[in-house]
């Protein structure tokens, strides 16, 4: 099946910056660019929009060329089949929830009275059908993200982009305009872009996830995929496992100078190596006896991480150890102790490098 | 009174700084103080209606509200253009734009008769074509005004304009609406208060011309002698009656100040 968006995003800002993605979303697909703050997600978006122009690459929905700067196409953002709820929404303040939702379809030539017929019925569908003659300073934050989100759907846009949709909501508000967007999207017909920082956005609400660090993507799949297998800090920290890099030769990895894990997987060449800060168990004195890789290590920081205490080590290798308050309390844990670090083999996870 | 010589418990200001700030004050009230206590209060309604009076008023109020109306239909376009158009030599047009509000109104008015008198570059043309002349007439009288209320309006609306959220104006596009489109229902909506305000300077402004549109315009009553123009009159001939057209200003004046109060000239 062909997609309905397919774009190669490349954008510079001087020197510094350099976007260069590659995106294909299909119809009713949902895809969220998670990345970092300054990785470029926000460009992305706003290129495709038509606020900023591409240096290079191309932008076409439903086979329609767009935007192609080889070879001098250009679309001006009001003429792309295009729907964006920007972080901040960026309601009219002047107009009422009804006229911001009528707004697109009386700009795509409407008549008046059916514009606002089409605007009562988004808003109805968000569930603000009583808030439409209220003035967007009268509408509570998750009020106003589905007036936006409304406004944005009442063109029946072929893509729709969000920007940080949830970001600017409170975290009880978040949880429910959540769920209902999550609703939303399942229904929009066209193709769906979120650009988000929040792994959980992410995965609640998109059906794919590209990874974007520094203007690249670094990685991209499914959810599953993608928690079980990181292939880059980022993404490790996002999903909360140990990562590393190294060469592995039958069940051992040797990690930078020479520190060796044992695994599980039989691998050869370049490969990841990654397991749960819960895998990790911290002793006093070096353990014996048992199959367990294990280094000496120096605790940096404990912070409070769910019901446990998250210990960050250095030593061979960084790594960062959940524990109970329990054990910690038995091994007298401060910063700057040394202790001794352990994970089993079989708590490992080794994938290979290379490739997607 | 606390210890340390502090006034409700704050320090109190340094005589350097108060003794000038009181003196400013008074310079700037005074004035205005001997125009209340020297006005004939008994024959003051006699002196207001009298036709003479009527005529000057009726014509500056006239004159000075369609300047306006023309400085809005040229000025808002002209600030959007300096505030969202990035083009070559905005800055020295940016700089042009203001060059009415620092060059003494007798010039203006030099330089309209030059530009608009029957011999002038365009006033030539106009006579020769339509067999218009604007010189001592009243759409002179407008013209002159308009010249040196001009920039004030520029100025406020293009301010607004860069306060003004552009974002909003992609939010329109995003939905369909084209630049035209995002001006008309969304920026002009956002930037209102601010045209209001350059407006009313610019109001203002037209009312109290005198040099330009005396040089330009001439002192004719009935056709060109606006307020301004009758006070300086009627300083050579009655005193008394200066001085009552002079309240009538005062008081037009200070009703424009107490509406913008709010908005320009008081800062938070």
């Amino acid at each position: 099946m062909t997609p309905l968006l397919d774009a190669h995003l490349v954008v510079e800002h001087g020197d510094a910056f350099r976007l260069d993605i590659e995106l294909s979303i299909a119809a009713g697909e949902v895809v969220a660019l998670l990345g970092p703050n300054g990785a470029g997600k926000t460009t992305a978006l706003r290129g495709l929009a038509g606020l900023v122009p591409l240096h290079a690459g191309h932008i076409s929905i439903d086979g329609r060329v767009l935007d192609a700067p080889d070879r001098r196409l250009w679309t001006p953002t009001e003429r792309r089949p295009i729907g964006v709820v920007f972080q901040d929404y960026l309601l009219f303040p002047h107009l009422t929830a009804l006229d911001n939702v009528a707004f697109g379809p009386r700009s795509h030539g409407v008549p008046r009275t059916a514009a606002r017929a089409t605007a009562a019925a988004w808003l109805a569908r968000v569930g603000l059908a009583d808030l439409a003659r209220r003035k967007p300073r009268h509408l509570s934050g998750g009020q106003a993200q589905r007036v936006a989100l409304a406004r944005a759907l009442a063109v029946d846009p072929a893509v729709l982009l969000l920007d940080e949709p949830l970001a600017a909501l409170d975290a009880r508000t978040r949880l429910d305009t959540r769920a209902e967007l999550q609703r939303h999207l399942t229904e929009h017909p066209g193709a769906t872009l979120l650009v988000t920082h929040d792994p959980i956005d992410a995965l609640v609400l998109a059906d794919r996830l590209v990874i974007v660090e520094h203007g690249r993507v670094v990685q991209e799949g499914d959810a599953a995929t993608i928690t079980a297998r990181p292939r880059t800090d980022y993404v490790a920290r996002l999903v909360g496992l140990n990562l590393y890099r190294g060469k592995a030769h039958d069940h051992t990895v040797t990690i930078g100078d020479g520190f060796t894990l044992a695994v599980a997987d039989v691998l050869d060449g370049d490969v990841f190596v990654a397991f749960a800060p819960t895998a990790v168990a911290l002793h006093p004195h070096r353990p014996d006896g048992s199959p367990r890789n294990t280094w000496p290590a120096e605790i940096t920081g404990i912070q409070r991480h769910g019901d446990n205490l998250r210990v960050q080590l250095t030593g061979p290798i960084v790594a960062a150890a959940d524990i109970t308050p329990a054990a910690a309390a038995y091994l007298h844990l401060a910063p700057g102790q040394r202790v001794w670090a352990a994970v089993k083999a079989t708590e490992t996870r080794a994938y290979p490098a290379a490739g997607a | 009174m606390t210890r340390n010589g502090t006034i409700g418990g704050r320090r109190r200001p340094p005589i350097v700084l108060l003794a000038p700030a009181v003196l400013a004050l008074t310079f700037l009230v005074l004035p205005l103080a001997g125009l209340l206590v020297r006005a004939p209060w008994s024959s003051l309604s006699q002196r207001l209606t009298e036709p003479a009076v009527l005529t000057a008023l009726r014509l500056s109020l006239q004159t000075a509200t369609i300047a306006t109306i023309v400085c809005v239909l040229l000025g808002v376009p002209l600030a959007w253009l300096l505030a969202r158009v990035d083009f070559p030599g905005r800055r020295v047009v940016r700089a042009l734009v203001t060059v009415p509000l620092v060059l003494p109104p007798v010039v203006g008015g030099v330089a309209l008769l030059l530009v608009f008198g029957r011999k002038g570059l365009v006033g030539s043309w106009l006579y020769e074509t339509f067999g218009v002349s604007l010189p001592f007439t009243t759409t002179g009288v407008v013209v002159a005004e308009a010249f040196v209320a001009m920039p004030f309006l520029v100025i406020a609306v293009e301010g607004a304009l860069r306060g003004a959220d552009t974002r909003y104006e992609e939010a329109a596009a995003t939905l369909g609406a084209g630049r035209w489109t995002a001006f008309r229902r969304v920026t002009l909506p956002l930037v209102a208060p601010g045209i209001a305000a350059g407006a009313l300077l610019c109001w203002a402004r037209a009312l109290g011309e005198f040099g330009a549109t005396i040089t330009f315009a001439g002192n004719f009553p009935g056709r060109t002698q606006t307020m301004p123009l009758a006070v300086y009159l009627a300083l050579e001939v009655d005193l008394q009656d200066a001085i009552v057209l002079s309240l009538i200003l005062l008081t037009v004046s200070v009703a424009i100040l107490a509406s913008l109060r709010d908005r320009w000239i008081n800062t938070p």
